[in-house]
């Protein structure tokens, strides 16, 4: 093998030196939390062989449909997918993997709520999940309102009175096509996937959790306190 | 799309005119919404009932 040269941060070790520099702690942190094997591990324990677990990648396979073709959507702009084919296909395909990424987004979450997945420290795993639906909510509703036709506004001017009724009209304008475009193309999305990232990144840290039959004894049913 | 084939989607999902509704009691639901709640309901069922074999049948 031809020789490398590693520094000693490459490794991972760093110089005693420079153990409280920013760097060292961040990474001391993810190879703690996040080492190689566990970031993309080869093998999972075997009461994951079940095919309720392949929904949360599905939905992360839905989502990046969605991105992709959402970016030809930006790149060609409302002529397009209104008047020509390929523009129209292009934007069903968007439509049709939206759906299927709610779909699955259900699917799943109905998995992890009744096995009651947040339990062993993954509270965060859920509530992560729970803001990604929230904002992926956002996003259909801003994205019909983007779409330029006469659907977009019928949603529009049904949706702010509702949102008026709520406080929310000045900051988040449903008439405004301008505003409605950026939070669908920009902010909702962006919040999406940064949070789906970091939901993914909880559940490598904390590993998958065991059926409800193989919690340590001591977890709800412990009568002398503390750790056992 | 070819003439023809737009005929037969568009005689399958009709999505012109008024949309189809359920009422029952108090419960107003859309064809549509209800079609996609059973989809999913099925989904999940045959998600968990369906064995799941590996490759290689290492168990
Ligand atoms: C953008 C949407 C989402 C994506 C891409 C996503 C992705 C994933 C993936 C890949 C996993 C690991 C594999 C699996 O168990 O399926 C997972 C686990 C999990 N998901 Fe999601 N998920 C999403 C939404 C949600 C929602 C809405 C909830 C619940 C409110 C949720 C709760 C959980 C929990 C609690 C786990 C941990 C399971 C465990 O530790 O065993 N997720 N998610």
């Amino acid at each position: 093998m031809t020789a490398v040269d590693h520094t000693p941060a490459e490794t991972g070790e760093g110089l005693a030196e420079d153990a409280d520099q920013w760097t060292a702690k961040i990474r001391r942190f993810l190879m703690s939390n996040l080492p190689p094997g566990r970031l993309i591990p080869d093998r999972q324990p075997s009461y994951m062989a079940s095919w309720i677990y392949i929904f949360g990648a599905l939905t992360m396979g839905a989502l990046a449909m969605v991105i992709i073709s959402g970016g030809l959507l930006s790149v060609e702009g409302p002529t397009w997918w209104h008047a020509s084919s390929v523009g129209l296909f292009v934007n069903s395909l968007h439509l049709w993997s939206v759906e299927l990424f709610f779909f699955f987004m259900v699917v799943h979450l109905w998995g992890k709520f009744f096995m009651a997945a947040w339990r062993g420290n993954r509270a965060l795993t859920w509530m992560t999940g729970v803001i990604t639906f929230m904002a992926s909510i956002g996003a259909g509703l801003t994205g019909y309102l983007s779409q330029t036709n006469f659907d977009s506004q019928w949603i529009s001017t049904q949706a702010k009175d509702g949102l008026n009724g709520v406080g929310v009209g000045s900051f988040f304008n449903v008439l405004n096509f301008g505003q409605m475009l950026m939070w669908h193309i920009m902010i909702l999305p962006l919040a999406v996937v940064a949070i789906s990232v970091l939901h993914v990144l909880l559940v490598r840290t904390r590993g998958i959790v065991p059926p409800i039959e193989l919690e340590p004894a001591n977890s709800a049913t412990a009568t002398t306190g503390g750790e056992a | 799309m070819t003439a023809a084939l737009a005929v037969v989607v568009a005689a399958l999902v009709n999505i012109t005119g008024p949309g189809h509704y359920i009422h029952w009691g108090f419960i107003q639901i859309s064809v549509g919404n209800i079609i996609v709640i059973s989809l999913m309901v099925v989904t999940f069922l045959a998600a968990i009932l369906i064995p799941y074999h590996r490759k290689g049948g290492r168990s």
